[in-house]
C-alpha cells in the first residue's frame, strides 16, 4: 500500500495554496500612475495632497485612488492619456520643489498587498530603460586627497610658526623641507597632534641643505576615502537621479569602485547623461542682520551687499554676498546627536582653507546666523539656489563644526546627506551602458513568454504521450513548479530578465527530469516482475539519491554562475537555482501524492498505466 | 509510448576505442578551429559601441554607412538585423576615453539623417574597454570554480575516479562546444558564457544518474568485470538520458526559434552542449572511469549508501 499521512498532503495543499496566492499578482497588469516625491528626499507634507487634488478637480481629472509610502505619494489613473495630462496639472501645481514621475504600479488588490503580495519587476530588457556603470576615477580622489594634506600642513605649520622652505606632493606621498633639526622635530610632532593629519606615515629625509620629511598616506587612510568617496557619489547621484523624475531607480555599489545606474523607462540617454554628469555645489553665506529681509522683499530695495533669497519655509531671508566657505571646501558631512543635551546634529569637516575662513567668520560673528544654500548648475545654463538651512553661531570654529536647531534625526542624516549629495567627490565615468528601447522590450516580453508557452505545452504532450497516467502527473506537478517558481521570485522581489525567462524555460525542461528518473525506474521494477505497488514504492526510493546527486551538482554551477554574473547573468543563476529547488517538492512529493491518491487506496493494481 | 520497449544490451563500453578516436579527434578539431579563426568575441568581451535601430522603411545599408562616415564613424560595421527595417551599428572600442560615451549620441543623430519619419531606437550597447577584460577573466574563472566545485562534490559523494571522469567529460563538452561556436562564429557574449555553464550542469546531471547506477551495480553484480559493470549500468540509464535530452531539446528549440535575437546565441549552445553533453556521459566519462581502474573495492566505503539494495530480486 502507498499512502501519505494525512499531514504530508495537508503540507503539499498548503505549499501550493500558498504558492498559488504570491504568484496571482502577476495577473493584475498595471495602471498607469504618478509618483510625486520631494525634489529635496524630504517627506511631502499632508496639505499638499489637498492641493494636488484640488487642481485635478479644477482640470475634471478623476483619479483611480491615492497611496502614500514613505516619501512618496502615489495617485494612479484610468488611462494613460489621464496620467499625462495630470502629469502637467501637477507639475504646475507643484513647481520646482516636487518632482512627478510617470510610472506604472502594479494594479495588484489591495488584500493580496497587505499580505506582502507582489509581481516580479521586470528587468530593463523587457521594460525598457537606461543601465549606465560608472567607475570612479580614483586615481583623481587619491591625488586630491593628497592635495588636501598639503595644505592642511602648510597651514597648520604657519599657524603654529614652524617656519618652513616648502611642502609639495612628492610622486604617492608628500615632502616637506626645513631649515632647522627643532623646525623638524616641532613638524613631526604637529603630524601627530593635528587631527587633520591623521593617517600619515612619516620618514626623516635629509637633503644637502634642509632637513625633510617625506610622508605617505597609510592604505587603511585611502582605503576609507576611496569608500566615501564612493558613497558620496552614490548618494549625489540619487539625488539627481530624483530630478529626472524616474519611478523605480536602481543606485548600487559594485565592486570597489563601480556604481551601477538603472533608470526604467527613460529612453533619453543624452538627457540622463547630461544630469547624471551635473554639477552641484553649497556656500556658506552670512545672514545680513543689519537689514530686514521683509522689507526688502516687500519694497524691492535690496541692500547693495547682500542678496534676496527664500529660506525653507519660504520666508525671505538676505545674505551677504561675500561668500564665506564653498561646497568645494566641504570634505565630509555627518549626522549625530549633540553630546551635552541630546539634540539631533550635522557634523561638517572643511578642508585646511575652508577652515581657516569659517574661523576668521566665526571669530567676529558669534549671536549671528549663518546660512546654507544649495546651489545646482542644470543642464542648459539653469542655475538653481536654494537656502537649505540657517543657524545661529554660538561660538567661534573653524575646520569641524556641528549645525544643530535642527527638529528631528531624521532632518539631521538627511541634511547630512544633502550636504555630502552637494558635489561628486571623486570624477565618474561611464564604462558601461546598456539602453533598450520600450519597442525592444515589448518584443522580449511577448517572444520570451512565447517560447515558454512553446515549450512548456510540448513538454505536456510529450510526457503524457510517453507515460500516458504517470505522465499526466508529471505533467501537473510541471504546471504546479511554474507557479511556485513564479510565486517564488514574486515574492524574493527578483527581477525578471531575458535571461531570467531563458532559466525558466530551461527549468521546465529539466524538472521533468526527476519524473523520468522516478518513471524509468517504476517501470524496471515492473520489468523485473515486481507488483505494481512495489515498484512504485522503489521506484520513488531508489531515484531519490540519483535525484539529489544530480541536482546538487547543477546548483553549484548555478551557485558559481551567481558569484560571477553580473546583472542579468545572476537573473539566469537565480531563476535556474530556485527551479530547481521547486522542482524537487513537486516532481518528488507532488507526483508521489497524486500517484498515491489514484493508486495507493487500491488493493490489487493489476497494471499500471506508465 | 516506448523508444526503448525491451532492455537494452548495447555493447557501449565495448566501442569505447571507435568513441575515444571519435572525441579525440573532434577536441582536436575544435582547438585548431579555436586557433584558426577564433570565437566571434561580442561586444562583452570587446568593448566598444553597439546601436540597433529601427527605421520606418527598410534602409539602403550603403546611405546609412555614408551618413556614419560624414560624422566620423567610419569605423563602424552596419548589419541588416533581424527585419529588414532594422540595422545595427557596431563601433569598435575608441582610445579616447571621454567619447566613448558619447558617440551613441553622435551615431543616433547620424542615422537620423536624410529619413523620413523617425527612427527608433531599440538597443543601445557600451562596453568600456576595462570592462571587456574584466569580463574575460570573470567567465573564465567562473569556469575554473565551477569545475573545481564539482570535482569535490564528486570525490565526496563516489571517489577521485569518478571525479576525474565527470570532469574530463565536461572538459570533452565545453571544448568541443566552444570548438562549434567558433567554426558557425556564433557571437559570443555573456549569455553564452551562461549557457556554457548551464551546459556544464546539465552535462553532469547526466554523468551522476550513470555513475549512481554504477555505485548501486558494483555489489549488486560482484560476479561482473568493472567492464560488464560499467556497460549494464550505461543500457539501464539510457532511456532516462535519452528522455530528459529530448524534453530540454524540446524546449530549447522553442527558444531558438521564438525566443528572438537576443536569446539565439544563448539557445544555440545548450542545444548543442545537451547533445555533446549527452554523447559525453554515455562514452566519455565512464570510458575515462575504466582507464582509471575503477573496481568494486573504490566503492566499498559508500556501499551501504547504495539505496536499498536488497530490495532487489
Amino acid at each position: 500500500m502507498n499512502q501519505y499521512p494525512a499531514w504530508k498532503y495537508l503540507l503539499i495543499l498548503l505549499v501550493l495554496s500558498v504558492g498559488l496566492i504570491y504568484a496571482l499578482p502577476n495577473m493584475f497588469g498595471e495602471d498607469p500612475a504618478l509618483q510625486v516625491t520631494s525634489a529635496r528626499g524630504f517627506a511631502i507634507p499632508l496639505d499638499l495632497e489637498a492641493n494636488i487634488e484640488d487642481a485635478l478637480i479644477v482640470e475634471n481629472l478623476e483619479f483611480k485612488n491615492m497611496e502614500r509610502a514613505g516619501n512618496k505619494v502615489l495617485y494612479r489613473f484610468n488611462s494613460a492619456e489621464d496620467q499625462l495630462r495630470a502629469s502637467d496639472v501637477i507639475k504646475k501645481a507643484l513647481g520646482d520643489q516636487y518632482v512627478v514621475a510617470l510610472n506604472l504600479a502594479h494594479a495588484t488588490p489591495t488584500w493580496l498587498r497587505s499580505i506582502g503580495g507582489k509581481p516580479m519587476t521586470l528587468g530593463l530588457d523587457l521594460q525598457g530603460g537606461v543601465h549606465f556603470l560608472m567607475q570612479v576615477d580614483m586615481d583623481t580622489a587619491r591625488s586630491q586627497q593628497l592635495d588636501r594634506y598639503v595644505d592642511d600642513f602648510r597651514a597648520a605649520m604657519r599657524d603654529d610658526r614652524i617656519r618652513y622652505v616648502s611642502v609639495r606632493r612628492e610622486g604617492k606621498g608628500l615632502l616637506a623641507l626645513l631649515r632647522t633639526v627643532e623646525d623638524r622635530s616641532k613638524a613631526l610632532d604637529l603630524i601627530r597632534r593635528d587631527q587633520s593629519l591623521q593617517g600619515l606615515i612619516v620618514e626623516e629625509l635629509d637633503t644637502e641643505e634642509y632637513f625633510g620629511i617625506s610622508a605617505t598616506v597609510q592604505e587603511q587612510q585611502l582605503l576609507e576615502l576611496q569608500q566615501t568617496a564612493l558613497k558620496q557619489n552614490i548618494n549625489t547621484l540619487r539625488n539627481r537621479v530624483n530630478e529626472i523624475g524616474v519611478a523605480e531607480p536602481v543606485i548600487q555599489q559594485q565592486g570597489a569602485d563601480r556604481v551601477v545606474v538603472q533608470l526604467p523607462g527613460v529612453q533619453d540617454t543624452v538627457e540622463a547623461k547630461k544630469i547624471i554628469g551635473a554639477t552641484a555645489t553649497l556656500e556658506y553665506r552670512a545672514v545680513d542682520e543689519a537689514n530686514d529681509a521683509f522689507t526688502a522683499a516687500q519694497t524691492g530695495r535690496v541692500p547693495p551687499e547682500s542678496r534676496l533669497y527664500t529660506d525653507a519655509s519660504g520666508q525671505p531671508i538676505l545674505l551677504k554676498k561675500r561668500l564665506i566657505v564653498a561646497g568645494d571646501q566641504l570634505i565630509g558631512a555627518s549626522s549625530g546627536f549633540d553630546q551635552q543635551n541630546g539634540q539631533p546634529q550635522v557634523s561638517v569637516t572643511l578642508d585646511g582653507v575652508g577652515a581657516k575662513r569659517m574661523l576668521d567668520f566665526t571669530r567676529d560673528n558669534v549671536g549671528n546666523r549663518m546660512a546654507v544654500v544649495y546651489i545646482e548648475q542644470k543642464p542648459g545654463g539653469r542655475k538653481t539656489e536654494e537656502v537649505i538651512s540657517v543657524a545661529v553661531v554660538r561660538e567661534p570654529f573653524g575646520k569641524r563644526f556641528q549645525t544643530t536647531g535642527l527638529d528631528s534625526m531624521s532632518e539631521a542624516s538627511q541634511l547630512a546627506l544633502l550636504l555630502r549629495a552637494g558635489a561628486l567627490a571623486a570624477p565618474m565615468e561611464i564604462v558601461e551602458e546598456r539602453t533598450v528601447g520600450p519597442s525592444l522590450g515589448a518584443d522580449n516580453v511577448e517572444q520570451g513568454f512565447k517560447s515558454v508557452l512553446i515549450g512548456f505545452i510540448l513538454v505536456l504532450i510529450f510526457m503524457a504521450a510517453y507515460y500516458r497516467v504517470f505522465g499526466l502527473v508529471a505533467d501537473l506537478a510541471l504546471f504546479a513548479n511554474l507557479f511556485l517558481l513564479i510565486a517564488l521570485l514574486s515574492m524574493l522581489g527578483a527581477t525578471l530578465t531575458m535571461p531570467g525567462i531563458a532559466g525558466i524555460v530551461l527549468t521546465v525542461g529539466m524538472a521533468v527530469d526527476a519524473n523520468v528518473l522516478i518513471f524509468e525506474r517504476i517501470r524496471e521494477e515492473l520489468r523485473n516482475g515486481n507488483t505494481p505497488q512495489a515498484s512504485i514504492r522503489a521506484g520513488y526510493d531508489k531515484a531519490f539519491s540519483t535525484i539529489a546527486d544530480a541536482n546538487i551538482t547543477t546548483l553549484i554551477a548555478a551557485f558559481v554562475l551567481f558569484l560571477f554574473g553580473t546583472g542579468p547573468i545572476k537573473g539566469f543563476a537565480v531563476t535556474l537555482s530556485l527551479g530547481i529547488l521547486t522542482s524537487m517538492f513537486t516532481a518528488i512529493m507532488g507526483t508521489r501524492a497524486v500517484v498515491n491518491l489514484i493508486y495507493g487506496g487500491k488493493k490489487r493494481v493489476r497494471k499500471l498505466s506508465i | 509510448m516506448k523508444f526503448l520497449n525491451k532492455k537494452t544490451n548495447i555493447d557501449f563500453v565495448g566501442k569505447r576505442k571507435i568513441a575515444f578516436v571519435f572525441s579525440l579527434s573532434l577536441i582536436v578539431i575544435s582547438i585548431i578551429t579555436l586557433v584558426a579563426q577564433d570565437l566571434n568575441y561580442g561586444l562583452d568581451f570587446t568593448g566598444g559601441t553597439l546601436i540597433e535601430v529601427s527605421y520606418p522603411t527598410a534602409p539602403e545599408v550603403s546611405d546609412v554607412r555614408a551618413h556614419l562616415a560624414d560624422a566620423g564613424m567610419s569605423d563602424s560595421i552596419v548589419q541588416v538585423f533581424g527585419t529588414p527595417n532594422d540595422i545595427v551599428v557596431r563601433i569598435p572600442p575608441r582610445e579616447n576615453e571621454e567619447s566613448n560615451a558619447e558617440i551613441s549620441t553622435v551615431v543616433l543623430a547620424a542615422l537620423q539623417e536624410g529619413v523620413e519619419g523617425e527612427i527608433v531606437m531599440r538597443r543601445v550597447e557600451f562596453v568600456g574597454p576595462q570592462v571587456g577584460d574584466e569580463l574575460t577573466e570573470q567567465g573564465i574563472l567562473a569556469v575554473v570554480y565551477a569545475l573545481i566545485g564539482i570535482f569535490l562534490y564528486v570525490m565526496m559523494r563516489f571517489q577521485w575516479r569518478f571525479s576525474v571522469g565527470a570532469v574530463a567529460a565536461l572538459v570533452h563538452d565545453i571544448i568541443i562546444t566552444m570548438g562549434i561556436l567558433a567554426l558557425v562564429q556564433i557571437e559570443f557574449d555573456l549569455t553564452v558564457v551562461a549557457a556554457l555553464l548551464a551546459v556544464i550542469g546539465y552535462s553532469l546531471n547526466d554523468t551522476i544518474v550513470l555513475f549512481d547506477r554504477i555505485r548501486e551495480n558494483f555489489p549488486r553484480l560482484r560476479k561482473s568485470s568493472p567492464l560488464e559493470v560499467v556497460n549494464i549500468s550505461v543500457n539501464e540509464t539510457l532511456s532516462r538520458t535519452l528522455m530528459t535530452s529530448m524534453t530540454t531539446l524540446l524546449v530549447l528549440t522553442a527558444l531558438f526559434i521564438f525566443g528572438g535575437e537576443i536569446i539565439h546565441a544563448f539557445a544555440f549552445t545548450l542545444i548543442v552542449g545537451v547533445v555533446i553533453g549527452t554523447y559525453s556521459s554515455i562514452y566519455v566519462a565512464s570510458t575515462v572511469l575504466l582507464e582509471l581502474g575503477v573496481s568494486k573495492y573504490d566503492l566499498m566505503a559508500v556501499e551501504k549508501e547504495g539505496v536499498a539494495v536488497d530490495a532487489n530480486p
